[in-house]
């Protein structure tokens, strides 16, 4: 029984939080705010690449860290507190997915996502929101030369930038309509993205069109209950992921708070000596301090406790997507008018706060799955 | 991270329940239609207290020559879970238990370790806790209750109240000034009373719920031998907060939220509306998983903190946000099984018409009073943001301004 890290886990996240310290530092997530561009940091991305985190889940033989979730929730937890752009959520969940399969595709690109030299990112939810399942509109026609894939997937991250996509479709066979994932190269003819503008730039996500896009037969990876038991368990691992990212950005705006409340004065004194704001800051510790308890256990439930796993997951992700939106919220207030300027860093955590919330379902969707997982 | 027990734990966790499950029986909780004071329900519930001893099962952690085993913290929250899952009563002395039990180990003299932990455990001394006056309650260290070293006695003179459990305590650990002229936190000191003592009055007060819960206690030239002083004259502030610090776990104790949480939803799977359960209704399922979150939190944190304890790791303020967020989870708790039973919520528990025994508007009040005793959530949020975070102190002394006029 031991409930907490491992001094490498420690040491892990330490180590990350100073790395991200110095090559992230708010003023970089400000430039990605002014430019609006299409790329991604590969500079960034390439020393993330050198200490092996685009693997961190990837096993030893395909180039990865063979890490464990909670490794893998610790790192994001870093990304998530400095605000880092680009796909490292996208290509940490297709690493995720590939290895869960066997096949050939799977083993070529597997390496080559966990090592950095490709980004992988999945293109799954379609018109209405981000929740699973769902029904699809996206078809797989499976032919004699290929698969033909052909449809339109929103909320796709970094489309832009991928090299590899693990799109989400039904076969449709003998009347019966079976889930499906195939991995298009991004480069593949047919595809046409269109950029989704969100107003939390540190995340880039699209609309990708496969106009009957053609992949060989080999190209998919999960068919039928294999594939809704994938997706399932890709979900899980999106919505641990966003709550550890939810937990290190709530943490950095408390810190934030924290820090502006005690050298802002109003009326002769520090504005955090009054209870109004004290309050405000000890809330969030309150709010804080409990739910990471949540996400290491939710993190831990992927690798150890597949029976809790969904649960955990849903738990964490509906709580962290609140309290991180409370958080933001509170943090706003403490520093008034200036932290509702462009230029402040305040307003990047706060619009990361309210993408997290909605991506891979609302609050309200894990508090209803939560609810059936318990058999309510 | 093994959230896995080890062979010796599981084993005995197994022996625990088997002998739960044999020898609790009547002792289970909500037996009993009997007052909370009532000479007859102490009586019992120390029995049941004295049984769980002699069982082995009351404060294992507790070093083996004052009557505890010396056990891991482990196996003392297997205890605690085990009690809490098995629905057993709580115990009578708890606050002899968990709270000046643990400060005697901590700051007694071997005398007093020996004279006083064996009978906390048996049950044989009940403790009350003589800390609020009438003008001392957040602002707990302007305490007033004035004890006079005279030879080898302090002579004891002043009011406490909201004294739980005084009405039938044996012993009572008190703050009290015996220095009026030091600045205030500086002056006091922490003894050890024996409510028989001779000029000791206690009046029990009502609380909202109707129980007799707590009371007020006045001291007149009560004599209270030296030797019944913890820790030196004048810094018992220091003692005082350590107790203060266990007080604020017990409240917080995860146990006890999982414990209502899971009274909430068997009600919700009870309650019916239009034919069907109140679980199948999306609104609840909503308002319940919100809930559950906030439970399990809390429960995996516990865990942390049990791992920091085998680890000797310092715990910080955790003490202070496992009050604040315990207590105000357990009360949005019971204003969700209010609204469950709509109508039928405000039913008193002698009602033949109350649904779930009425325990719930009950419970309602009694949380809220649980936010407020230990020290209320804002006094927490106090200690949170001042000595965790390092935010500037309330400024002690208020500049003097002269008052605005109002013009009414």
């Amino acid at each position: 029984m031991n409930f907490g890290l491992t001094p490498e886990q420690e040491e892990l996240q330490r180590s990350a939080r100073r790395f991200l310290q110095a090559e992230w530092p708010p003023a970089a997530a400000h430039a990605v705010f002014a430019a609006n561009h299409d790329g991604y940091p590969r500079e960034l991305y390439g020393r993330m690449a050198q200490l092996g985190w685009m693997g961190v889940l990837a096993p030893r033989e395909a180039s990865g860290l063979g890490g464990s979730f909670l490794d893998a929730a610790l790192l994001t937890e870093e990304l998530g507190r400095a605000a880092v752009a680009g796909p490292y959520l996208a290509n940490t969940l297709a690493v995720w997915a590939l290895r869960q399969v066997g096949s050939g595709v799977a083993k070529h690109w597997l390496p080559l996502l966990a090592s950095g030299q490709s980004i992988g990112t999945f293109a799954w939810f379609e018109g209405d929101s981000q929740t699973w399942p769902v029904a699809l509109q996206t078809r797989l026609t499976l032919g004699r030369f290929g698969i033909r894939v052909h449809g339109v997937k929103r909320f796709v991250l970094d489309a832009h930038v991928a090299d590899a996509m693990l799109v989400v479709g039904l076969v449709v066979s003998a009347g019966r309509r079976s889930t499906a994932v195939v991995v298009v190269p991004g480069s593949q003819q047919g595809i046409k993205i269109r950029t989704m503008d969100d107003v939390d730039r540190t995340r880039r996500i699209h609309e990708v069109e496969f106009d009957g896009v053609t992949v060989p037969r080999r190209s998919l990876i999960a068919l039928g209950t294999s594939a809704d038991r994938l997706l399932a368990r890709v979900y899980d691992a999106a919505a641990v992921l966003l709550a550890a990212d939810s937990l290190g950005g709530a943490q950095k705006l408390l810190e934030m708070t924290v820090e502006y409340a005690k050298v802002r004065q109003q009326f002769g004194r520090p504005i955090g000596s009054f209870q109004a704001i004290k309050h405000r800051c000890a809330e969030m510790v309150a709010q804080i301090e409990p739910a990471r308890s949540l996400v290491w256990y939710a993190a831990h439930a992927i690798d150890a406790l597949p029976r809790q796993a969904a649960c955990a997951a849903s738990l964490a992700k509906g709580h962290l997507s609140e309290v991180y939106v409370s958080v933001a919220e509170s943090a706003l207030r403490v520093h008034g008018g200036i932290g509702f300027t462009w230029e402040h860093d305040l307003h990047i955590w706060f619009k990361r706060a309210q993408w997290n919330r909605y991506a891979f379902g609302s609050p309200e969707r894990h508090r209803e799955r939560v609810a059936q997982e318990l058999r309510w | 991270m093994d959230l896995t027990y080890s062979p010796e734990h599981e084993a005995f966790r197994r022996q625990l329940r088997a002998w739960l499950r044999k020898n609790l029986g009547s002792w289970r909780r909500g037996q009993e239609r009997l007052d909370y004071d009532d000479p007859r329900r102490i009586e019992r519930a120390k029995q049941w207290q004295r049984v769980l001893y002699e069982a082995g099962y009351v404060a294992m952690s507790w070093p083996k020559e004052y009557g505890g085993q010396g056990a891991d913290p482990i196996t003392q929250a297997i205890v605690d879970e085990e009690l809490v899952r098995a629905q057993a009563p709580g115990l009578i002395g708890q606050m002899g238990i968990q709270m000046v039990g643990p400060t005697l180990i901590q700051f007694g003299t071997e005398e007093q370790k020996r004279r006083f932990l064996p009978k906390i455990l048996t049950a044989e001394e009940i403790w009350c806790q003589g800390y609020s006056e009438p003008n001392a309650g957040s602002d707990l260290a302007s305490l007033q209750t004035r004890a006079e070293l005279v030879g080898d006695e302090f002579i004891v003179n002043g009011q406490k109240i909201w004294t739980s459990n005084a009405q039938f305590a044996d012993w009572m650990f008190c703050l009290v000034r015996t220095d009026p002229k030091a600045p205030k936190h500086q002056g006091i000191s922490y003894l050890l009373i024996d409510m028989k003592s001779p000029g000791i009055g206690v009046r029990p007060l009502v609380q909202m719920t109707g129980e007799r819960g707590f009371n007020e206690v006045w001291f007149e030239n009560v004599r209270v031998p030296r030797d019944q002083l913890v820790g030196e004259l004048n810094q018992g502030w220091q003692v005082a907060n350590a107790t203060l610090l266990h007080e604020r776990n017990m409240l917080g104790a995860a146990t006890r939220t999982q414990e209502l949480f899971a009274a909430l939803v068997r009600l919700a799977k009870l309650t019916s509306q239009g034919g069907k359960s109140v679980i199948e209704n999306p609104v609840v399922r909503q308002r319940l998983a919100a809930l559950a979150m906030r439970v399990e939190a809390v429960r995996y944190h516990a865990l942390r903190q049990l791992t920091d304890t085998v680890l000797g790791r310092p715990r910080g303020i955790a003490a202070s946000v496992n009050k604040l967020v315990a207590t105000e989870l357990n009360h949005d708790i019971a204003a969700c099984a209010l609204d469950l039973l709509g109508s039928y919520a405000t039913q008193s528990s002698q009602s033949k018409f109350a649904l779930d025994h009425g325990k719930w508007i009950r419970e309602f009040m009694f949380t809220l009073g649980m936010i407020i005793g230990g020290g209320t959530s804002e006094i927490q949020k106090n200690i949170i943001a001042e000595r965790s975070l390092g935010l500037p102190r309330e400024p002690r002394h208020l500049p003097r301004e002269p008052r605005p006029e109002t013009g009414q």
